[in-house]
């Protein structure tokens, strides 16, 4: 199993759900994709195509304008 | 798998080149297939330079407009085009380029980013296409 870090932060609509996309394309199952960023819109549409696609959200954490999110390949 | 996204791309204005590519992106990122079908205008965009030289549908102003808006854009950290186009097809996008539109604007394939272009086709190619898709655009 392997950690898989995509940083989008600063980046806007609609980089950080491409970006996550590549990475989970590119990660094999067991695989962890975790990503930052500060697009407000991406923290609720990257649950919601990880959810169209089958694949576990393990956490979501969130700071200040900056949010991290964890897949499960 | 019948959960695709199909655009037909008439317009070769820049703003609406990328509402078609934000949708078509996102599509393949919520792990839709997608189906780009360039035509009339939209094609002169995947002419060999041609892809950032749209006007704006409105307030162009002899491109005083544009340089204005691309200005704000990038000041907002929007993707360029030709990232948007290289992530589409990295995330498998499919292109069809309009045979007709070629024979009656003259273009041939050697002016065309063929390095995009999967399939040429016509009408026969779009209906093929959308006719189970879920989404389908005329934009």
């Amino acid at each position: 199993m392997t950690k898989i870090e995509v940083d989008t932060r600063g980046e806007t609509c609609p980089v950080p759900l491409v970006e996550c996309r590549k990475a989970l394309r590119k990660a094999t199952p067991g695989d962890e994709v975790i990503v930052t960023g500060t697009h407000p819109a991406s923290k609720k549409e990257i649950p919601m195509a990880c959810e169209s696609m089958g694949l576990e959200i393990i956490g979501i954490d969130e700071e200040a304008d900056e949010w991290k999110i964890r897949i499960k390949r | 798998m019948s959960n695709k996204t199909v655009i037909i791309v008439h317009s070769g204005d820049m703003d609406k080149l990328y509402s078609a590519l934000i949708i078509a992106n996102g599509s393949l990122s919520m792990g839709m297939e997608v189906s780009l079908y360039f035509t009339f205008w939209g094609l002169e965009r995947l002419k060999k330079g041609g892809l950032e030289k749209g006007p704006f549908s409105k307030m162009n102003f002899l491109g005083l407009g544009k340089w204005m808006v691309k200005s704000r854009m990038k000041k907002a950290n929007v993707a360029p085009l030709e990232k948007m186009m290289t992530d589409f097809k990295e995330l498998g996008g499919k292109i069809i380029a309009c045979e007709m539109t070629m024979e009656i604007m003259g273009i041939k394939q050697e002016q065309l980013r063929t390095e995009w272009i999967d399939e040429y086709g016509a009408v026969g190619t779009y209906v093929h296409e959308a006719k189970d898709a879920e989404i389908t655009l005329f934009i």
